[in-house]
């Protein structure tokens, strides 16, 4: 179903991160951008469709004009809306936003952290853009921060914090189908496997809260009103995400899920894990009967690798990407 | 990231430590070729032992590990753990040290790496802690602290969660990046790859709690299971063994963090480096908390004085001064092994100088300020 392309070579590894890939298709410049994670760096590599160009730039977590030492990034990601795209860094320290092309930082946001250090770690993690103003992102208290985005210009404001998680945040997706029907925007998974989900708005609203059974979720994406979800026991789950039905479980994977993503146009499912794989699942939709099934499709082994990032490049799903821990490059695959 | 790595980065990389030297001083005794060599008894290995777990496993040096903190540098770490061998009759100089932490390290991430669950990384610790016991059975002061230690851990590391202790786990990870030290013994047993990365079997039990892969199960909006198929996997994995028991004592079932010397034979272990090594120049901005912590572990830490008959054990992992010095300059000149062969040489004048300098450590205040953390470092550098 897929074949192996031409790697991408970054200039250092992937960091063994959750949702460690993050991939931009700018379509009216023929790029694709793409970022990883490595410690306190982040490397963004733009490459062009016809694979002759190439540009790197790297990116660290600090606090604009201050030279203190940087911090461990936990996540980035591109967050789309309609007016403008940004890509977010998250880390120990805080929040950095910047123009979609790592140019320049427009917002800053640091966490609180204590003076003496406590056990409970402190780092922001989970990223989600949703409808056409705002931004969430996670916390390892389990807060929610929902930031206030204008169409352009760096008057952005923290709008709204979200405290129903009580375990750290370890993921957030949007609805990504595209269709205003959807009740459900938002939906967030922590620690613990919970997940919550969301109406966003002047104040989001708490639509429903799925319990976990104290396995981790590592990942979670939200399809014409389907949570689906990735948990460190290797399984995925389907869930309707208003009413909490669990419409499927699948025993995906030997090892730790560290990435799903999907491709909104065809339904394709990528899950990605530390046991070398990465699967392609295809999830259709039956409204009558108000279920959804899902179906194996592809696997793909990248041998001796634990994998941490996997993303589709496109819309239907027709290349993806793959990161994986101590790897300096991006495997990419496209449809045969 | 995790502030609670730690404890179980001292136990792990020191139980690495004390496997290797406890194979070493024994192969020591049944080496035929007895030229330059000192003679290591049965009494001096368990005196280097005794040594070195009474002052890791001290309650001093276990209460500042435990204070949440994050994990500092590779330097720092390889500094104290120098030190902690030290606390023996045993002298390292710096190549052989450069090269046991190494190996110490490619051991430890392998393990971290390979760890079935997040959670497992207690029972590769507590396999550790386990060999380390049979190491002093015979000091009853010693096995009462590692007992007490492992009491410690299992308070301070039982309660945590899986995601907490993947935390932990992808901390440790973002430590060991990058380092890919080929060891004689892993490519033996192929368990690394040529270029120095290790293998990730795809078969074998899945960890305990994880289902074998390949089955979807659909269920209607009652909750009742209504289809169910297979997927072909493309591994093939068995069902989980039973649990390791995380108390005190008992089968930990994992055999990552076991001590994989004692069965090999007392040769040599080469380490190399893979073909592009590149040496981390960038300046190590936490430098001064690191000093510091550096000078409270210290602090904990006694010396063994050479007595004054000037009698010190100093050990080379080469079999000449003139590779120890080769092995300080190449880098990356892939084709070097570098042998790990200890042997003791009795040199008066180095540990009556090494002893003074030591002797000045125990003396450290507790917070170097500004130039005096300067010198300290410098002098780490001089040992």
């Amino acid at each position: 179903m897929y074949h192996k392309e031409k790697s991408i070579q970054i200039k250092n590894s992937a960091s063994a991160l959750y949702n460690n890939l993050s991939v931009l298709r700018i379509a009216p410049r023929s790029l694709t951008y793409f970022t990883v994670v490595h410690a306190n760096v982040v490397n963004m590599v733009s490459a062009s469709w016809d694979g002759l160009n190439y540009s790197h730039r790297q990116l660290q977590s600090k606090e604009p004009n201050v030279a203190t030492s940087t911090s461990l990034i936990m996540q980035a990601a591109w967050c789309v809306l309609p007016s403008r795209d940004l890509l977010v860094l998250t880390s120990q320290k805080g929040i950095q936003m910047y123009e979609s092309d790592g140019s320049i930082m427009v917002y800053w946001h640091a966490l609180d952290t204590p003076e003496t250090p406590t056990a409970q770690a402190v780092f922001a993690r989970g990223i989600a853009a949703v409808r056409e103003k705002y931004i969430c992102v996670g916390v390892s208290s389990g807060a929610m921060l929902v930031f206030d985005i204008p169409t352009k210009g760096s008057n952005i404001t923290l709008a709204e914090v979200l405290e129903e998680h009580k375990e750290s945040i370890t993921d957030m997706a949007s609805e990504c189908s595209g269709s205003l029907e959807c009740i459900a925007d938002l939906v967030s998974a922590d620690d613990a496997g919970n997940l919550c989900v969301w109406k966003s708005g002047e104040e989001f609203q708490l639509l429903n809260k799925i319990p976990g059974f104290d396995m981790c979720c590592s990942s979670v994406k939200l399809w014409k009103g389907t949570v689906v979800a990735g948990y460190g026991t290797g399984q995925i789950r389907l869930y309707e995400a208003v009413t909490g039905i669990l419409h499927a479980e699948v025993s995906a994977h030997a090892r730790w899920i560290y990435s799903l993503d999907i491709a909104p146009f065809s339904g394709l499912l990528l899950s990605a894990a530390e046991d070398s794989l990465v699967r392609v699942w295809h999830l259709t939709q039956t409204p009558e009967t108000n279920s959804v099934e899902i179906a194996h499709m592809y696997n793909e082994c990248v041998t001796d690798t634990q994998i941490c990032g996997a993303k589709f490049c496109d819309g239907d799903g027709y290349a993806f990407a793959v990161t994986g821990y101590d790897l300096s490059e991006i495997i990419r695959y496209t449809q045969t | 990231m995790s502030m609670r790595t730690l404890p179980l980065v001292f136990i792990n990389l020191g139980g690495e430590m004390l496997y290797i030297l406890d194979q070493r001083l024994r192969a020591h005794n049944t080496s035929e070729d007895n030229s330059d060599k000192g003679v290591w008894s049965e009494n001096d290995r368990k005196r280097v032992m005794n040594d070195i777990v009474g002052t890791m496993f001290s309650k001093a040096f276990m209460d500042e590990l435990l204070k949440p903190q994050q994990l500092y540098s590779h330097r720092t770490l390889k500094t104290v753990l120098t030190r902690l061998a030290h606390a023996s009759i045993m002298r390292l100089n710096p190549a052989s040290m450069d090269r046991l932490y190494e190996l110490m390290v490619m051991a430890f991430k392998h393990q971290v790496l390979l760890c079935p669950r997040p959670k497992d990384l207690l029972l590769i610790s507590y396999n550790h802690l386990d060999t380390v016991r049979e190491f002093v059975k015979d000091t009853p002061a010693a096995v009462n602290q590692v007992d007490e230690t492992h009491r410690r851990i299992i308070e301070t590391y039982g309660l945590l969660s899986e995601g907490e202790l993947q935390l932990l786990r992808q901390t440790l990870l973002i430590f060991f990046q990058d380092m890919h030290v080929r060891v004689s013994l892993f490519l033996k047993d192929k368990v690394q790859n040529p270029n120095g990365r290790f293998a990730l079997p795809a078969s074998g039990p899945v960890p305990h709690g994880i289902e074998v892969p390949g089955l979807i199960r659909m269920f209607n909006s009652k909750g009742r299971e209504v289809k169910r198929c297979e997927f072909p996997t493309g591994g093939s994995y068995s069902s989980s063994i039973r649990q390791g028991s995380f108390e005190l004592h008992g089968d930990r079932v994992v055999r990552l963090g076991r001590n994989m010397y004692s069965v090999c034979h007392p040769e040599e272990t080469h380490t190399s480096k893979p073909p592009s090594v590149k040496t981390d120049d960038s300046p190590n901005l936490l430098a001064k908390e690191e000093l510091n912590l550096l000078a409270r572990l210290m602090g904990c830490m006694k010396v063994e004085n050479v007595q004054r008959s000037g009698t010190g054990f100093r050990i080379n992992l080469f079999s000449t001064d003139k590779e120890e010095e080769e092995a300080g300059a190449s880098g990356a000149d892939d084709s070097m092994f570098g042998v790990i062969n200890i042997q003791a040489m009795q040199d008066v004048q180095a540990s009556t100088e090494l002893a003074r300098i030591a002797g000045e450590f125990a003396d450290l205040p507790e917070n170097p300020s500004g130039s005096k953390g300067d010198d300290l470092l410098a002098m780490m550098d001089d040992l």
